[in-house]
């Protein structure tokens, strides 16, 4: 008999056949709902269903991105459980009858898989490991602590309880799906190797994917360097069992008080929370402080050990968390900037490290990865585009397009992982990826003179960019060089400073006649004020041109280059100093702003500044307009606006 | 002059003039609600005239979803047997696919597009392959409405002129771009559904940087 085929169907059934309640299905039941599925894409931060909206005919599974789902708490909406890749949620229809009693919103741009309920039916009727899946988890979005007949009880037993805003300890753990294992035959000291390369304190010993023992660092200092075991021999000597098992959705309180009571630091999850069942993932005593995650140092531990990008994203939701935090208490920019940035070079470095390992072959020469724009600056606080590029050694001219081949291919890997950080691609497609700005060290000192000898406005728009380069991974010596070679270029070079010079005053205005803000004519942004071209553009372009011609080498960031200036020249250090503080203080008002909006915080509403708001912004105009009129003096450029 | 009776019309068969009928009234036409078919072909080459269509895979978008149920699938009988045709002959065989005559398979489409917004990556290349299939049916061409993912993409691009206007993207750049997964990439249906992932992607951005409507989207060049 021929058959009609489906691949589009297919394709859907090979993604939900890997997560519950589908693994649970055959291949014609799988085929059969596929067929029925719609695909939904959305934004970031758009609405799948509100509070009290009616019922959807259809439940829904996240293909890729992520979902919030929010209620109502104390009569605010806070966020009670976050979902990703494959897991199932809005439910409701399936059980209830009653209005949805969450809202579900996406973290960001989110492809859904629609599943509808009329066809979902029969299996919940005549599957009972199905149903059972699908209640457990329709009950713990819902029926969990959060509702209200727990608060109440909470209440009538009088116990004054201190909730934190997000009730930290009330969410489920997450688990880390990645997990170390290693089989009862193998060696302590292969098992030991497989630890410090995979920097984890325990291993788990399996068999058919089942846990049957852990190891942790106190049985290798317990047992081996004692002497009373010998690294040779097998794991399952020293190994503890059987292992302590949960199920999925334990929450975060439950485990600490099992590790605590069982005195172990280690949680393993199975698919039915028994050892006799798949490993689902673990989760430790560093992932609950990782979770929780408002410290520093505890971030940098973890980006410094993480193993994938998925881990570096949820470490980075963090960082925003932690920036935020400082945010709102006011902490000094300075401070907040330093802390921020060396988080995020982290994170870049870690990346670029992986990606570095998962290249078939070293790389064939010394390398640097430069960071680019604001990032370079260490102005980058909140999710901006990523601006990259890579400088490589010389080599002979057979080999340099092999070389180029091959750095690009690491480039691609690492500006993807980026991306699923949350590093957009630059739309000017300045990365590292792209040949143009993937170059050997003398393409780069050619490219640099090219761009200073004969400059037009888009090589005035490359200078902006790629003047601020900072290295985040890989040879100094190379970057160095580099440095040097625009120092060596640009000194003296009035013609190229006086063009940057006229183009650093070309920016639009930020204040009208009648010193009301400007704001935008037409376009998504109409009635907005454009904070980075109207103040944040001009300020960083006066320091860039000022830091050239006097020969501030090193430093990129707009407010220490106005700080070393007004060393240098005391007689404007009033003036300097103003911008440095203005840099700043625009620096800080648009993470806040982007932080409030889930944005970049480059448009802002005029109506939601308040009076000592616009106060504030006029002074960091003045600054701005006052450095603008010594650069027309210095650089002769009477005749410019 | 012509003469005002055309004979031609009524010789048409019945298909066609079931699938033109959609286009006897017009219809009010938004980006957000208009059906659209995403499609693509495979074929023995790219000579217009010479080659021939294998296969042709598509999806409807309705309402803004991606709706699997519509997928439509179908493998064309080949009369002659060419080196490129060896390997879709051996998926046919091996997994025992249906095929259906070049007519057979004109007649399911236009009854399946009726009067769509069709989509295509390179959308120049798959309606030629099929206008000039109609052709050998004695047939008119395609009526619908077509877009180009790729110049919809284009549109979504800066305007910079450090990238060069002129540049052509390919599927797996959207991809890329899009990190859309590129499994069944090269069959007809797989690269349909990339191009629908693509095609929504790009025009929602549209819809919500630059306010476009249907018409702008069809101005894409």
């Amino acid at each position: 008999m021929n058959m009609m085929k489906n691949t589009i169907a297919d394709r859907v059934a090979d993604f939900i056949k890997n997560f519950p309640p589908f693994d649970l299905l055959d291949k014609d039941q799988l085929l059969d709902i596929s067929k029925e599925v719609k695909i939904k894409y959305l934004d970031k931060e758009n609405i799948i269903y509100n509070i009290n909206d009616p019922l959807h005919d259809q439940f829904y599974m996240i293909y890729k991105g992520a979902v919030k789902l929010k209620k109502y708490i104390n009569e605010k909406l806070e966020t009670i459980d976050q979902f990703d890749e494959g897991d199932v949620f809005g439910l409701r229809p399936l059980f209830a009858k009653e209005n949805y009693a969450i809202t579900s919103v996406t973290e960001e741009e989110t492809i859904l898989y629609c599943i509808p309920i009329d066809m979902f039916h029969p299996f919940i009727d005549n599957n009972k490991d199905v149903r059972q899946y699908l209640i457990e988890s329709f009950a713990s979005n819902t029926e969990n602590p959060f509702s209200n007949e727990f608060q109440k009880k909470l209440l009538k037993d009088d116990v004054k309880l201190d909730f934190s805003k997000d009730m930290f300890e009330m969410q489920p753990v997450r688990l880390i799906k990645n997990v170390i294992t290693a089989k009862q035959t193998s060696s302590i000291k292969d098992a030991a190797k497989l630890m410090s390369e995979n920097n984890v304190g325990s291993i788990i010993i399996e068999d058919k994917d089942c846990p049957i023992g852990i190891i942790t660092d106190k049985d290798l200092r317990l047992h081996v360097a004692t002497g009373n075991f010998s690294i040779n021999d097998d794991v399952s000597k020293i190994m503890n069992h059987p292992v302590m098992c949960y199920k999925k959705n334990i929450t975060i309180a439950q485990a600490q008080i099992t590790m605590m009571k069982h005195k172990i630091n280690q949680i393993v999850v199975t698919k039915d929370g028994t050892p006799n069942s798949k490993i689902s993932g673990v989760f430790s005593e560093h992932d609950i402080i990782v979770m929780k995650g408002t410290n520093p140092s505890v971030l940098m531990k973890a980006i410094k050990r993480s193993n994938s990008t998925k881990e570096l994203k949820r470490i980075r939701e963090k960082i925003m968390m932690l920036l935020e935090g400082y945010i709102q208490q006011n902490i000094p920019l300075t401070h907040i900037n330093n802390i921020i940035f060396e988080l995020n070079d982290a994170t870049i470095k870690r990346v670029i490290e992986r990606c570095v390992e998962k290249m078939d072959q070293a790389p064939p020469v010394k390398f640097a990865w430069m960071s680019l724009g604001s990032q370079g600056r260490k102005e980058q606080l909140l999710h901006t585009d990523q601006d990259n590029a890579i400088v490589f050694e010389n080599t002979d001219d057979d080999h340099i397009e092999e070389v180029r081949t091959y750095f690009l291919a690491l480039a691609k890997k690492v500006n993807k992982r980026l991306k699923t950080i949350g590093f957009e691609y630059c739309p000017g497609e300045m990365m590292a990826k792209n040949p143009k700005y993937c170059l050997s060290i003398d393409e780069w000192e050619n490219q640099f003179s090219a761009w200073t000898r004969e400059t037009g406005d888009d090589e005035l728009l490359l200078c902006s960019i790629f003047f601020d380069f900072d290295i985040t991974y890989g040879d100094i010596a190379l970057i160095t060089q580099l440095t040097e070679h625009v120092t060596e270029i640009t000194k003296g070079n009035l013609i190229f400073q006086s063009k940057l010079g006229a183009s650093s005053l070309r920016n639009p205005s930020p204040l009208g006649f009648f010193r009301q803000f400007l704001v935008e004519q037409d376009g998504e942004h109409k009635d907005h004020f454009d904070l980075k071209k109207r103040a944040i553009m001009p300020v960083t372009d006066a320091g860039r041109l000022l830091a050239i011609h006097y020969q501030i080498i090193s430093i990129n960031n707009t407010a220490e280059r106005f700080e070393k200036l007004a060393e240098i020249m005391p007689e404007d250090e009033e003036l300097f100093l103003s911008c440095a503080y203005a840099s700043k203080a625009l620096l800080k008002f648009r993470t806040k702003h982007g932080l409030r909006h889930h944005n970049s915080g480059r448009f802002i509403a005029l109506a939601e500044l308040s009076k000592e708001e616009k106060m504030k912004l006029k002074r960091c105009f003045k600054a701005i307009s006052k450095v603008q009129e010594l650069i027309k003096l210095k650089f002769n450029l009477k005749n410019f606006i | 002059m012509k003469w005002p009776f055309n004979k031609k019309e009524k010789a048409y068969p019945e298909y066609w003039k079931r699938y033109n009928s959609h286009f006897l009234e017009p219809k009010e036409t938004d980006i957000n609600t208009s059906t659209y078919v995403v499609l693509d072909t495979e074929t023995t080459g790219f000579n217009y005239e010479k080659d021939r269509m294998l296969s042709i895979g598509a999806v409807k978008i309705i309402n803004g979803y991606i709706d699997i149920s519509t997928a439509f699938e179908f493998y064309i009988k080949q009369d002659y047997f060419n080196e490129s045709t060896v390997e879709i002959h051996g998926l046919i065989k091996n997994e025992r696919l249906e095929t259906v005559s070049e007519e057979e398979a004109v007649i399911l489409f236009l009854d399946y597009i009726k009067d769509s917004v069709l989509v295509a990556h390179h959308a120049f290349f798959d309606i030629t392959m099929i206008n000039t299939a109609l052709k050998r049916l004695e047939l008119p061409e395609l009526k619908n409405k077509v877009l180009d993912t790729m110049f919809i993409y284009k549109a979504t691009r800066l305007k910079s002129n450090l990238i060069d206007p002129n540049k052509k993207y390919t599927l797996d750049e959207l991809a890329e771009n899009y990190d859309i997964d590129l499994s069944d990439r090269h069959t007809a249906s797989g690269d349909a559904l990339i191009t629908a992932i693509a095609f929504i992607k790009s025009m929602q951005f549209l819809i919500k940087t630059k306010a476009y409507t249907l018409k702008d989207l069809l101005n894409c060049k």
